[in-house]
């Protein structure tokens, strides 16, 4: 099973043109099929996984957001698939989604202020795994 | 009188022979049916949960010992299968469950996760350490992850002896 | 006249939320205006935990994710992992995870049915009768592995161990029994009217709404989109097995039902050529315990509830940098409110019955 091997990666304000493209264009990208984050200490990526039901393809998109401004568009407009994942990297990794209809945690407490997947997470009673 | 005959998993009552009679304390009398009589909570938090539900099926028939109705609502249950991983999010609704449950109440902490975090132990940001840091009195404690329907079982024979042994305060 | 809204929680505990689940329901008399879920009760950081253990450390964990489908966790996981460091296992090796993915599946369907029937109110017994053959599958397990629920059999580079002697008999034997065992579905369930009345026209969902939802595997299958990873793009060894992707036509309850019923089918009959096939060799993974992880990849596999995938992202040290699960259930239940609305409040258990939730995924 050959699926991309590679990524592209696109300004944030590109890209919700660009995959809007993606979606109803020649492509036919119509499935979202996974939206995620990875916290790179001074940045965050933002990673979306495309795919392509007719031409069998899946597309990897990455949008790097500097830590200092964590804001992207959200992708909800286009797939109804993009609410939840959206929360889910607002809870976990603090990136804040604009336009999203319902920004709110999803699997975390309301009441916290951290966000739990990025490396600097620290919190009392986190037992770290004793290492050999 | 001559007292020969026995009433299974009860030390305390002795029947009368040729009579439909027993003789008993009534202490002993109440906790025999106390134990006999478990009804548990269907109330299922993870992958114990599905072990739960095979004890209570055809192959391990929980019912055997008295403790196949699984109640929906708090208010008709005894005892209280704790079957899984506790969660911060999930702490109060199990404190608020187990308030709700009238006396006598038992627990049974069942998995590795209810007695102490279990695997979920080290590294977790949002596990309840084991189900006596909300306070809740744990009976028994059944280990495994997940444990064996036959353990979970030995569990409740095991709560049983503990309520018929059992000694009221007297006031 | 002035109608009050209605606003009705169900859950954590609630016995058709198939675990800690919470639905806020808001309702005009009977009728489901609004639909919330609120998941999270269930959240043990388990991407956090991925991030300290190695690769070999965390296929346990992947156990508890979709705990009634253990096996193919394990199988999702491991081949993402060979996937990123460039390996793969012996050819007995990828026919045996065939096997017990297959298996496994079997046994979910199995449950789905089973709990989807007790949801509509059939009480113990469809799920008695599933909870019986689901034993026979555990079983056959429990002598593979030792374990009945969280088995760890697959491992990065092979499996755990080989058959032992008098399985191969036990699973021909679950086949043959399991074939016999379908007609008594069928006969308490498929043509039963009251089972049809509740679960026909039900939460009927699109191919567009579908697909635009990120829903995924059996339930996208019944909405008529043939699509199936195992067939259009195999992973380990699907690709030398004759078998359909079933799928439904209108997308309602009842065709949820009928596709996993008519997959249960298709998955005996691959176990069976898989068995067939075996070729020799020892399976049992013979790679190191440590590995620098370099790169990203991401691996999707067909879990008896859709596309399980993980993103695997390696920094050049033992530990991975990032793990994501992209779970299943996560995008199938985000489905739920566009179902129930407009529907009756006892049709909202149909339709979550129907869409076959675990929690353990759905929260991590």
């Amino acid at each position: 099973m050959e699926q991309t091997p590679g990524w592209v990666t696109l300004g944030k304000d590109a890209l919700k043109p660009v995959v809007a493209f993606l979606k109803d264009g020649p492509g036919a990208f119509i499935s979202l099929h996974c939206l995620t984050g990875v916290d790179r200490k001074e940045a965050v990526e933002v990673v979306y996984h495309l795919y392509s039901f007719e031409h069998r393809v899946m597309l990897t998109i990455k949008v790097i957001l500097p830590n200092a401004d964590l804001t992207i568009d959200s992708i909800t407009p286009l797939w109804a698939a993009a609410d939840w994942l959206e929360r889910e990297v607002y809870d976990l990794l603090g990136v804040r989604f604009a336009g999203h209809p319902d920004l709110r945690r999803i699997l975390n407490p309301d009441t916290w202020t951290d966000h739990p997947l990025r490396k600097d997470f620290k919190m009392a009673g986190v037992v770290p795994k004793p290492v050999k | 009188m001559a007292v020969n005959e026995k009433i299974l998993g009860a030390e305390g009552i002795d029947k009368v022979p040729g009579g439909g009679f027993v003789l008993a304390r009534t202490e002993d009398l109440f906790n025999w049916a106390k134990g006999a009589s478990l009804w548990p909570l269907t109330f299922g938090l993870a992958c114990c949960a599905i072990e739960m539900m095979v004890t209570g099926g055809p192959h391990y028939d929980i019912d055997r010992f008295g403790s196949g109705v699984f109640r929906a609502s708090p208010r008709q249950c005894d005892v209280m299968i704790i079957s899984g991983t506790i969660c911060i999010k999930m702490k109060e609704s199990i404190q608020r469950l187990y308030a709700q449950m009238p006396e006598p109440k038992y627990v049974i902490a069942m998995g590795n996760c209810a007695i102490s975090g279990g695997i979920f132990y080290h590294d977790t940001y949002s596990v309840v350490k084991g189900a006596e840091e909300l306070g809740i009195p744990v009976d028994v404690f059944v280990a495994g992850c997940p444990p064996r329907p036959e353990n979970l079982l030995h569990g409740i024979i095991k709560l049983q002896e503990k309520i018929r042994t059992r000694k009221e305060k007297t006031a | 006249m002035d109608f009050e809204e209605l606003i009705i929680n169900m859950g954590p505990q609630h016995p058709s939320t198939h675990g800690v689940l919470f639905l806020q329901l808001k309702l005009d008399g009977e009728v489901v205006v609004d639909c919330q879920p609120h998941i999270g009760y269930l959240h043990r950081s388990i991407e956090k935990i991925a991030e300290n253990r190695t690769l070999v450390q965390f296929v346990p964990f992947t156990d508890r994710l979709d705990y009634i489908a253990s096996m193919n966790n394990n199988v999702g996981f491991c081949l993402a992992a060979e996937k990123l460091l460039g390996i793969s296992a012996p050819p007995r090796a990828q026919y045996l995870r065939v096997i017990v993915a297959e298996l496994n599946r079997v046994a979910s369907h199995l449950l789905a049915i089973g709990t989807f029937a007790q949801d509509l109110g059939a009480y113990a017994t469809p799920l008695f009768y599933a909870l019986r053959d689901r034993e026979k599958v555990v079983q056959i397990f429990d002598q593979l592995c030792g374990q009945r629920l969280t088995y760890d059999y697959v491992r990065v580079g092979g499996v755990s161990g080989d058959l032992p002697p008098g399985v191969d008999q036990l699973i021909r034997d679950f086949i043959a029994y399991e074939r016999r065992m379908l007609a008594e579905y069928h006969d308490l369930l498929t043509g039963n009217v009251i089972f049809c009345a509740r679960s026909r026209n039900i939460g009927v969902l699109s191919k567009e709404a579908a697909v635009n939802y990120g829903v995924t595997g059996t339930n996208l299958r019944a909405s008529g989109v043939a699509w199936d990873v195992r067939k259009d793009e195999p992973y380990l060894v699907y690709d030398k097995f004759d078998f359909k992707v079933i799928t439904g036509q209108k997308g309602d309850s009842w065709d949820r039902y009928d596709v996993r019923m008519r997959e249960i089918e298709e998955s005996l009959k691959i176990i069976e050529q898989a068995l067939g096939g075996l070729p020799e060799g020892d399976p049992v993974a013979k790679v190191n315990k440590v590995f620098r992880l370099t790169g990203e990849t991401y691996m999707r596999t067909e879990n008896p509830r859709g596309e399980l995938g993980f993103y695997l992202v390696g920094d050049g040290g033992p530990l991975p940098y990032r793990l994501k699960i992209r779970a299943p259930s996560f995008s199938n239940l985000s489905v739920l409110p566009y179902l129930v609305r407009g529907l009756n409040i006892s049709d909202t258990v149909c339709v979550l019955g129907s869409l076959d939730i675990v929690m353990g995924e759905i929260d991590r």
